[in-house]
């Protein structure tokens, strides 16, 4: 069944056609992997995708109900969340705190319950917080609980993140090149961490430089270059096509 | 939970010893600056949740202020005598919500009730805050600052340049507040005590309010907006709809200073909307730590009684704009910001824990 | 409104317009070198004005602006070096506070110097009642001056930023200041000239125009806020459009006493901030492409 559903995208800046007439399907409870050279667009099909950016033509579908134009907030709400490729997590927060504004969609205290500390808040704000020691328990990160978020090292931060975007329940996870900046032990510690994420049901995007990590885990790979889709296969067809080797390596090594 | 408890009774207990020192030092018309440093503590514990959780500057707040204050002072000293015989005065008039008292000059007005006309006034800043608040809070930076340093200026222009509003001398003669039976808000000499304890009786209750906000769902969820806003919106937090609510909350807290403090002072002039009003809020909001409610109250307290003491003197805006290029070169987090006490608990605590996370 | 007094009110819209730019371009000119505002570029226009006048007193006019120039150009060097320059990387909340704050010290020093009243230098040729007549149309000669020595200064400006090495090493630190930091460009003292030759330009224009309108200690912020208005009405940073703005905003201003009381006149500018601030922040003449580009 296909959960997202992405027809004829397209984005202009300005001279620049980043997104051009995309058309792509993520099913559900897949993994599947967004790569590309540097410039190809990732980073702005994903914008388009959580609603940062307006698209100026083509369609967006979740779970047959489309989502071009909601804000992002909306579309978090809908089910999809994303990480960021430079990591944003609140700096003046600890990693629980963190990880708690991920059940902000899933709760509803408001500004004048909040203030009156009503009974219902109190229940809610413990609620929140065992969730949010529960993702963190998932992601095996519980004792980082009360660190102030920025402090942490940054592989530890990464999964602070991870967890955050977990603690909304998504059905649709987008993630931002969730590697950058780990080293070997820490990628493949990412990867089970992202099979695990897979076995609880959520469906995973993922954009990724890591060519290990994009085969082992993924179950299909989409290409972009130069905002084009090159190929959209699975990944060790993927590896064998030589429009991707071209993108990738140039013209002569793909007609070896 | 129990912390802000404690907190809020320490701070209460200070409140009481204040009063009995001036009791006992016999000065007690230094309760009148109190009162009145309460009455702007008001206001500046409302900006200090705009400016340090929400992360909004706005160099207007005085604008709002005045709008609580000279709504409040027109309705309860205009006269609507003369407009006897229309029929939607007389409705009015019947159904209690004017009243008749005494003028300066002999003779008796009809105006309205101090009770109603403020709550026409704070629903009167609550209505501006959400009309000017949507279309300025999408603007950043210092596209925001001089926005807001806008709206402040239009205020004060309206005030000043209105003759129904008493142009340049302001409207004076307003009657006192009702607050209960027995107890007014009002500058009468008797009641000074009691004034005193009402002024900053409901500034305690609006730090309680302020400080369940800031630990609540909501608070955390403007903490999340100030740290990164892109973040926050991507988790499925309505970013506009919370900096507005935010906007509006501080509007109101300063227009319910400007509606008491007015009524206490018996009047009002255009000098409260004036730029270096704002200026000075926002001052004494960066001085107290931003994000940091005790601390603007405690500094709201100090700087702002020194200066209606007269401390100052005629350097009064000049220290106050010392005091912000002076905190925003070397404490931009404010003096008394978090890592501050955080690193003075430590110190008394002697809790200090292994290295090694 | 009679022929006569319509084109009183456009000459004297012109007048302030000349003056709105200058302040404008005083905006530009830093905001295109360092990404700050500079709230205290009002003081620059009332402290040139309020030198001058002093000076006045001891030399001849020509070279009362001169020194009231220079001395302006100083003060602005020092603003720099002693509050900005030093500062890593700073917020731009931190930055509006503390050019506020500078703003609010120059204008209670300025105070304590001078006092509350009000100054001007005497007309530089004829006097208050003099006028040229030009096709019907009675014009002070000191408006000409105004109008002149602004076209003037914004002659030679484009001149610098395009001709001068000086002028294009600011352009190149305002497009990508890293960038030029490794062409062997000195940013830092870029940043220092750039508030220099905003103070020039505003002190000029105090001079110049305070036979006009007078100045006093505190002519500094609302000219401040017009001068911003019209560098957001142009599209900020780009000091060709602010020209034209500004003579929009003054004329504007000018014709509003026509339908409004004189008391409001000076919310008419607000007014016109706000509404661009709301519907097209990149202003009349920007797009969102150019405004980062940073233009003259």
């Amino acid at each position: 069944m296909t959960l997202l559903s992405v027809q004829e995208l397209s984005k202009r800046f300005g001279g620049l056609q980043a997104i051009d007439r995309v058309s792509f399907s993520v099913p559900q409870g897949a993994i599947k992997a967004l790569i590309g050279p540097n410039g190809a667009g990732k980073t702005t099909l994903f914008n388009l995708i959580s609603g940062v950016l307006e698209q100026d033509s083509g369609c967006i579908t979740f779970d047959g109900k489309p989502v071009h134009g909601l804000r992002p907030h909306q579309i978090a709400a809908k089910g999809i969340v994303r990480t960021f490729q430079h990591i944003r997590l609140f700096p003046n927060m600890t990693a629980l705190e963190n990880v708690m504004i991920g059940r902000h969609i899933h709760s509803r205290a408001g500004f004048v319950s909040g203030m009156l500390s009503l009974p219902f808040t109190r229940k809610e704000e413990k609620a929140i917080a065992r969730k949010g020691r529960e993702v963190m328990d998932f992601l095996g990160i519980a004792d980082l609980a009360d660190a102030d978020a920025t402090s942490l090292a940054y592989g530890q931060q990464r999964i602070v993140e991870l967890g955050r975007a977990l603690a909304c329940e998504p059905r649709l996870l987008l993630l931002d090149e969730p590697a950058a900046g780990l080293n070997m032990r820490e990628t493949a510690e990412m990867a089970a961490l992202i099979g695990r994420i897979r076995k609880l049901g959520i469906t995973v995007f993922l954009v990724e430089h890591d060519m290990s990590l994009v085969m082992n885990i993924s179950d299909e790979v989409l290409v972009l270059s130069y905002g084009q889709k090159i190929a959209e296969d699975r990944p060790l067809a993927i590896q064998k096509n030589s429009e991707v080797i071209k993108v990738y390596l140039g013209e002569d090594d793909a007609s070896n | 939970m129990r912390g802000r408890f404690i907190q809020i009774l320490v701070f209460a207990a200070l409140v009481v010893a204040i009063q009995l020192l001036t009791k006992v030092t016999d000065s007690s018309y230094h309760l009148i600056q109190l009162t009145m440093t309460a009455y702007y503590s008001l206001l500046i514990i409302g900006l200090c949740m705009l400016i340090g959780y929400a992360g909004q500057i706005s160099l207007g707040h005085a604008g709002f202020f005045c709008i609580g204050g000279y709504v409040a002072a027109f309705l309860t000293t205009h006269d609507l005598a003369p407009y006897k015989a229309n029929y939607f005065v007389s409705v009015l008039a019947r159904s209690g919500i004017l009243t008749v008292r005494p003028g300066l000059y002999g003779g008796d007005l009809l105006t309205v009730q101090p009770w109603a006309s403020c709550l026409i006034a704070i629903l009167t800043a609550l209505a501006i805050a959400w009309i000017v608040g949507g279309p300025v809070l999408k603007l950043k930076g210092h596209y925001l600052a001089m926005a807001t340093l806008g709206f402040g200026i239009i205020i004060y222009r309206i005030v000043l340049g209105t003759t129904a509003l008493g142009a340049a001398d302001g409207i004076s003669d307003v009657p006192p507040l009702r607050v209960l039976p027995g107890v007014d808000i009002s500058g009468s000499m008797s009641a000074r005590v009691m004034n005193y304890y009402v002024a900053w009786g409901l500034v305690i209750a609006g730090v309680f309010l302020l400080l369940n906000l800031i630990h609540s769902r909501a608070g955390r969820a403007l903490s999340a907006i100030h740290g990164a806003e892109d973040a926050a919106e991507a988790m499925g937090i309505p970013t506009a709809r919370y900096k507005l609510n935010t906007f509006v909350l501080s509007a109101v807290f300063a227009a319910i200073a400007g509606v008491l403090l007015t009524h206490y002072n018996g009047g009002i002039g255009p000098s409260e909307a004036s730029v270096m009003k704002s200026v000075r809020y926002v001052a004494i909001v960066a001085i107290g730590g931003m994000a940091n409610l005790w601390g603007s109250l405690f500094m709201s307290l100090i700087l702002n009684y020194l200066s209606l003491r007269g401390y100052f003197g005629t350097y009064d805006d000049a220290i106050f704009g010392s005091i912000l290029i002076l905190i925003m070169l070397f404490a931009p987090d404010g003096l008394l910001r978090r890592s501050v006490i955080g690193d003075l608990k430590l110190l008394i605590s002697g809790d200090v824990k292994e290295d090694g996370v | 409104m009679n022929i006569d007094l319509f084109f009183q009110y456009v000459v004297a819209g012109i007048t302030y317009g000349t003056i709105y730019a200058i302040v404008a371009i005083g905006f530009n000119i830093i905001y295109n070198a360092t990404g700050i505002i500079n709230f205290a570029q009002g003081e620059f226009v009332m402290l040139g004005g309020m030198t001058a006048v002093t000076l006045h007193s001891f030399i001849p006019v020509p070279a009362a602006i001169v020194a009231a120039v220079v001395v302006t150009t100083v003060v602005g060097a020092l603003i720099e070096i002693l509050f900005i320059r030093w500062l890593y990387k700073p917020s731009v909340l931190r930055m509006i506070i503390i050019t506020i704050g500078i703003s609010i010290l120059i204008r209670e020093t300025a105070l304590h110097i001078w006092g509350e009243g009000v100054r001007a230098l005497p007309y530089f040729s004829g006097s208050s009642v003099s006028a040229l007549n030009f096709w019907g149309v009675f014009i002070s000669p000191q408006v000409i001056w105004v109008v002149g020595i602004g076209a003037v200064v914004v002659a030679l400006l484009n001149i610098f930023f395009n001709y001068t090495i000086l002028g294009r090493q600011m352009r190149a630190c305002s497009y990508n200041r890293d960038a030029a930091r490794l062409c062997g460009i000195n940013a830092k003292n870029v940043v220092t000239f750039s508030f220099m030759l905003s103070a020039a330009i505003g002190a000029l224009g105090g001079s110049i125009v305070s036979p006009i309108t007078y100045v006093q200690y505190d002519s500094g912020t609302p000219l401040a806020i017009k001068g911003f208005t019209v560098a957001v009405l142009g599209g900020l940073g780009n000091s060709t459009a602010a020209v034209a703005a500004g003579m929009i905003l003054g004329i504007l201003e000018s014709f509003s006493i026509a339908v409004l009381p004189a008391a409001y006149k000076d919310a008419i500018a607000i007014l016109i901030l706000l509404g661009i601030l709301f519907v097209r922040p990149s202003g009349i003449f920007g797009t969102t492409e150019a405004a980062r580009l940073k233009e003259f």
